[in-house]
């Protein structure tokens, strides 16, 4: 098996943010009853932490599990441990109800790097991405222009987007786009200079 | 004549002077101008000529109320027409031109039609052109659509860019005059998110102007330090140049920055469309003074009294050396001051009150003649003011003397601006001492928790006053910054009328003004509307103000009646003998002045004007000359036209490799759902019509989906992976609807069932590798599975590796040839293309498009969800029974199918259609009957579903929905072509290719 | 432009991230059941002026549907709830006769 093409080839713009794809990353999804103890003991056993708060990522090392709908969960890990995770499940979770299945291809990480990066976002999304409503460990599911996206803040200056695969370019082309240097938006633009 | 003052002009700074051009013409003006007062300063009073009598027109306004100065901005890439003088910034090397003239704004051949006017009434062109009827589609709509249309569009692209941005915010304050500077503060010092935007380059609005001192300082000191303090605080945000367009549903708000129209060399996005969610919006929106209807009132140099303020204080010019005022309050004395203290004449102040104002006195004792009841008659002059004639306010307009003068300062009254207030359902409440409509605080427009949240501040408000109005935006502050914490017990506290500022009202002047002179006072300058218009319709019915606007096209104008809207219903309640809160004002609507197209698209134009989805192999496609053809937002190759081919020679060539050799397509777009649990079997029974729950593992099977009303609605193989998972093909442009339609079903419906499904669609790559040497290709590629006839038969799937690759092979075909769809991770798509590509190279393999696959399967009698099915075609009609359980009690669309309609013999059904000559069907034509339906048309008996040239058969094929067609097999039907010509084709099986199914199993 | 909470993640959603699914609470109606039923469960809807259960789904959000209870004139949202319902529960009725008292459901 060749080396997996990334949807974006690890494209990069040097904006007034930084727009990076980030990865290949190993991605699962998960559904399943959140609240069985169960589950979160799989979990822990599995990727080193259990489910998340409702809108939450958890981080641990290399791995991620972000909280996505009352019974779905996206954990995030090197691709290379993917097939054994999977089996990890499988065997633990037994008969109980649950699908998991890989869909590490399905998605495009894309890394925004910068102070001004909950403002780029917010050219695109409806969502309040304010650090007050959505902290770093958030993961907010909303739209970037017209496709359906989630952001996990990862820090102060960091966030990645996380969309599908096919609409990579698109998105990556919008993020780009919101970030060329001359479209910041300064909080008191104009406010005491006329000139300005 | 206007002319710049030697000194003054708050605003300019008279060391910076810049060159623009008007109408070719070259001019100057200063930093700070607006393009009005630089025109002003060069004697540019008529500036644009009026949209249906082309009378000449002047600047009124010195804001975003102007009707009258537009004019063409730019040219090329830049240009943009109907921009307003008034609120466009002069910058070095501006180019404007006027319009609604020709050949010329000073020799134009439209005004014509002002000579005519007598002739042009309220709804003439209602009245004229109904007769006779032929004329109006070649004759009078011709000539009315050439002679319409205000502007000209620009031609070519856009050369600037836009974007959005959306913020979220506790209070947003619009309106940065002193009174949304108090309010700002108020509310941001409880340490709330706060948004100020003020629409002009300015904060402050009008108090500088009007001399008003705050707090002891003067307005420009308080507003800087106001500024300073605003900047400071990290919750405040702060836009100049940004005005709020439009107020919506649960606090949404949305705001236009302007961001480089003033700077032609700026670099990033030229307008910014703030999508505002706001807690509380307060409007300090202001007011704008209305005019008085007196006859020729739009003769250049007629101006608002405030305006001619605006501009001797801010920009040190004057719209004349000799300024009568006329006016029905005080407010407009301060114009008269402004004007001595400039050291320009005021030949006379003109009070319609009969007893004048608190300022009468001061302005004699300024050695001021103040004529008190008394009122313009007419004002002389033609294309600029040269006097007035000055009458009785309570006659009919005998002239008593004719005063000379250069300008009319004129004032009705101020109008609190309410639209903001309005957008969103607030209501208003008619304000008898003030003679205004103003917010009814108590019927706010109220947000998602049905409480108020807009909040109006100062002469928005009602409280024209400085001290009033600085009260009331403090109030407004406190209030909103409560309520956007959850308190709505602060009530709002309604300002006091302010006696000193209330107008008496004047709506008609003089108040028994005949014919002659009401047919020359005008109240929508824009689309020449008058006050013997607005009598006209009263007389003739219009009741309604709504009917009256659209009847008279008063207020209809780019200005959307800022200036003519409270004059005109005043004059037709006047004219009804109703009183005007009976008759009302008509809605106020976003945006409330023009904003670019471009601010509204956003960033969405070119590569970014919708999301184009591309598969794994996208690159390779459009490398090899994809013909493309859109799906949905994917793009899929249609063909790959070699050097020399036709698209229909590439589509043949195509067909026939897959038939005789090997072909490669790119199915990565086919839906793939997951469908997983306990109960998964049952689900899936009731999304298909098929029994799926006994699909054994490792096989796939057919099958249909219908929507509960029991039309078809999407097609595919489903694989059964283990026990308990399903994988469901969908169609190209089903995968998400279906994945939602699976999902609406479990959570709305069958909650307690235990399924879980997911959307695996952009997981994989798919790749169909189709004909005779099919197999010999895969082989040669290297697996772990046994592709063998026996060991991978038909309509059964194998897990494994292919050249290294782990994958899922299907042995389905769409072709009816032998057929291996195979799955592989996405990102290792392109890599077993490749490999194909490389495997196949000895036997000829050929990549094929969309179109050989229509051809193929069409070849073979399979339907295509789109193309035999539009959402009125039920399964039944396609003979597809063979895929409907009679086993299941249930699955959706069962008991629609159910109903006397469709199971009625008589529906059109699928069956195949070949022409006597052996030509192609148009697509889509209609099978005709002999006789008329009831509407006059031709009956029809059926209808082209797919048609097309097949290079197998070597002649057309054809499918269609034919009445009762199975049982009509040789019979020979006639369809229409658009040409009017028929063709005949004869009723046969839609398989015309391999009826056995031989070379699919294989 | 209307913002609904999402039960299911708790997000205040834009309008534009939701897709509207037309009335709440309807009876599915299937093989055996009568015309008049059938008809009612496929076609006919209610359309009052005033209180209005409806279904929407976050869909450019956590995939999930809920329940709406929203008055059609003001816009004013009195509760949003869970979609695993078939009618709306008492605390969301109480919360509507809190707001309009002679409101009869």
């Amino acid at each position: 098996m060749s080396d997996p093409v990334t949807p974006l080839n690890h494209a990069r713009f040097d904006g007034y943010v930084t727009i990076a794809e980030a990865g290949p990353t190993g991605m699962i999804t998960l559904r399943g009853d959140l609240a069985d103890p169960h589950l979160s003991e799989t979990l822990h056993g599995v990727i080193g932490a259990g489910v998340p708060a409702r809108g939450r990522a958890e981080v641990i090392g290399d791995n991620t599990i972000c909280w996505m709908s009352p019974d779905e969960l996206l954990l995030m890990a090197p691709r290379s441990y993917v097939p054994d995770a999977l089996a990890r499940i499988a065997s633990a979770m037994g008969d109980r109800h649950h699908l998991a299945a890989d869909v590490s291809d399905a998605r495009a990480m894309i890394r925004l790097q910068g102070r001004a990066l909950r403002e780029v976002l917010a050219k695109l999304s409806p969502a309040d991405l304010s650090p007050a409503a959505s902290p770093p460990g958030t993961i907010r599911r909303t739209r970037l222009a017209q496709v359906p996206a989630a952001i996990l803040f990862q820090g102060p200056d960091r966030a990645d987007v996380l969309c599908f695969r096919s609409v990579a370019r698109y998105v990556f082309g919008l993020l780009s786009n919101a970030a060329r240097p001359g479209s910041e938006v300064h909080r008191t633009a104009g406010a005491g200079n006329p000139e300005q | 004549m206007s002319i710049r003052l030697a000194t003054g002009g708050r605003l300019i700074d008279r060391t910076k002077p810049l060159d623009f051009t008007f109408d070719g013409k070259r001019m100057s003006g200063f930093a700070g101008d607006t393009l009005a007062s630089a025109l002003l300063a060069g004697d540019r009073m008529l500036v644009g000529r009026s949209f249906k009598y082309h009378r000449p027109r002047g600047v009124i306004a010195s804001g975003a109320e102007e009707p009258n100065g537009l004019v063409t901005l730019g040219n090329g890439g830049r240009a943009e027409p109907n921009q307003r003088v008034t609120t466009t910034e002069l910058f070095d090397g501006l180019t404007c031109v006027s319009q609604n003239r020709w050949p010329s704004l000073d020799h134009d051949i439209g005004a014509v039609n002002s000579v005519l006017s007598r002739f042009l009434p309220a709804g003439f062109y209602y009245k004229m052109f109904m007769h006779p009827r032929s004329f109006w589609k070649h004759v009078y709509e011709p000539v009315i659509r050439a002679a319409a249309g205000l502007g000209r569009p620009p031609e070519g692209p856009d050369a600037d860019t836009y974007e959005h941005l959306h913020a979220h915010v506790d209070v947003a304050v619009v309106g940065g005059g002193i009174v949304g500077l108090r309010a700002a503060l108020t509310a941001a010092q409880s340490g709330l998110r706060v948004m100020l935007m003020e629409q002009t380059a300015h904060w402050g609005g009008r108090a500088p102007v009007d001399g008003d001192r705050i707090d002891g300082q003067g307005a420009d000191a308080w507003i800087a330090a106001t500024i300073a303090q605003l900047e400071k605080m990290g919750n405040v945000t702060l836009r100049l140049r940004c005005m709020g367009a439009g107020v919506y549903d649960h606090g949404s708000l949305l705001a236009y920055e302007r961001l480089g129209d003033h700077l032609p060399h700026h670099k990033g996005p030229r307008h910014r469309l703030w999508r505002i969610r706001a807690r509380q919006i307060v409007t300090a929106t202001g007011a704008i003074e209305r005019p008085l209807s007196f006859a020729c009132n739009d003769v250049p140099g007629v101006m608002l009294a405030s305006a001619v303020r605006d501009y001797i204080v801010n920009f040190g010019v004057a719209a004349g050396d000799a300024v009568v005022v006329v006016t029905n309050n005080d407010d407009a004395y301060r114009t008269a001051f402004a004007v001595k203290e400039a050291g320009l004449d005021v030949p006379a102040i003109i009070d319609a009150r009969a007893a004048g104002g608190a300022l009468s006195e001061t302005a004699r004792a300024m050695g001021i003649r103040v004529e008190t009841g008394k009122a313009i008659a007419k004002v002389l002059g033609g294309k600029r003011v040269t006097g007035v004639a000055l009458c009785a306010q309570d006659g009919d307009g005998t002239a008593i003397e004719e005063i000379p003068c250069t300008a009319v300062a004129m004032s009705g009254g101020w109008s609190p601006v309410v639209h903001l207030w309005s957008h969103c359902g607030g209501k208003l409440t008619w304000d008898e001492a003030q003679a205004h409509f103003r917010p009814d605080p108590s019927h706010a427009p109220t947000g998602q928790d049905g409480q108020p949240f807009v909040v109006t501040a100062g002469a928005a408000s009602g409280a024209l006053s400085a001290d009033a109005a600085l009260a009331d935006g403090d109030a407004a502050g406190r209030i909103a910054a409560a309520r956007a914490q959850g308190d709505h017990d602060t009530v709002a506290d309604v300002p006091a009328p302010d006696p000193g500022t209330a107008p008496t009202p004047v709506w008609v002047m003089p108040r028994n003004a005949g014919d002659r002179l009401r047919a020359k006072m005008w109240l929508d300058f824009q689309n020449d509307v008058k006050v013997s218009d607005v009598q006209l319709a009263a007389q003739e019915g219009y009741e309604s103000v709504e009917h009256t606007k659209r009847y008279t096209t008063i207020g209809m104008a780019t200005d959307q009646g800022k200036l003519s809207n409270i004059n005109g219903l005043a004059v037709l309640s006047q004219s009804l003998g109703k009183n005007i809160p009976q008759v009302g004002t008509t809605t106020f609507r976003p945006p409330y002045t023009p904003i670019s197209m471009g601010a509204i698209a956003g960033e969405a134009r070119g590569d970014l004007f919708q999301p184009l989805r591309r598969t794994p192999i996208h690159d390779w496609h459009d490398a090899n000359n994809a013909h493309w053809e859109p799906v949905g937002h994917w793009r899929r190759p249609y063909c790959y036209p070699r050097p020399g081919e036709t698209i229909g020679d590439a589509v043949n060539r195509e067909v026939l490799a897959v038939r005789k050799g090997v072909g490669l397509l790119d199915a990565s777009t086919l839906g793939k759902i997951l469908v997983k649990g306990p109960d998964a079997g049952r689900f899936m029974d009731m999304m298909y019509t098929n029994m799926m729950s006994n699909l054994a593992v490792g096989k796939c099977r057919y099958g249909l989906m219908c929507s509960e009303n029991g039309f078809l609605m999407d097609d595919g193989v489903v694989a059964r992976l283990s026990d308990d998972t399903w994988l469901c093909h969908t169609t190209t442009g089903g995968a998400d609807h279906i994945h939602a339609h699976m999902e609406e079903w479990l959570q709305t419906e069958w909650w307690d069932w235990q399924v879980y499904t997911a959307n695996l669609t952009e997981h994989y790559a798919q790749i169909a590798v189709v004909g005779p040497k099919a197999r010999e290709i895969l082989q040669s590629l290297g697996s772990d599975i046994d592709l063998g006839r026996d060991a991978l038969p038909f309509m059964q799937w194998r897990e494994g590796t292919l050249a290294g690759i782990p994958t899922r092979v299907f042995r389905i075909s769409f072709s009816g040839e032998l057929s291996f769809e195979i799955a592989v991770a996405a990102g290792q798509g392109r890599a077993l293309w490749d490999r194909l590509l490389e495997a196949g190279q000895g036997q000829g393999i050929t990549p094929y498009g969309t179109e050989a696959l229509h051809v193929l399967r069409a070849e073979k009698g399979f339907i295509m969800i789109g193309d035999e099915t539009d959402g009125t075609v039920i399964p039944q009609d396609l003979n597809l029974n063979w895929a409907i359980s009679k086993k299941k009690d249930d699955f959706i669309g069962k008991r629609a199918q159910e109903r006397s309609h469709m199971t009625d013999p008589a529906r059109w059904k699928l069956v195949g259609l070949e022409t006597t000559d052996g030509s192609v069907l148009p697509d889509g034509a209609y099978a005709t009957r002999e006789g008329l339906n009831a509407n006059g048309q031709r009956n029809t008996e059926g209808r082209v579903t797919s048609t097309y040239y097949s290079p197998t058969l070597k002649r057309g094929i054809a499918m269609g929905l034919v009445h009762a067609g199975p049982d009509r097999m040789g019979e020979m039907l006639r369809f229409a072509k658009v040409d009017g010509t028929a063709v005949h084709a004869r009723v046969c099986d839609p398989v015309f290719y391999d009826k056995e199914g031989k070379q699919q199993d294989v | 432009m209307l913002i609904l909470t999402c039960p299911n993640c708790g997000i205040a959603a834009d309008e534009t991230e939701l897709s509207p699914g037309g009335q709440a609470h309807l009876k599915r109606f299937g093989p055996g059941s009568d015309d008049s039923d059938f008809e009612g469960y496929l076609f006919l809807r209610d359309n009052p002026r005033g209180v209005h259960f409806e279904r929407w789904r976050h869909a450019m959000g956590c995939g999930k549907w809920f329940h709406a209870a929203r008055c059609t004139v003001t816009n004013e949202v009195f509760a949003t709830y869970s979609a695993q319902t078939s009618e709306p529960p008492q605390d969301v009725l109480d919360r509507i006769t809190a707001r309009r008292p002679d409101w009869q459901s």
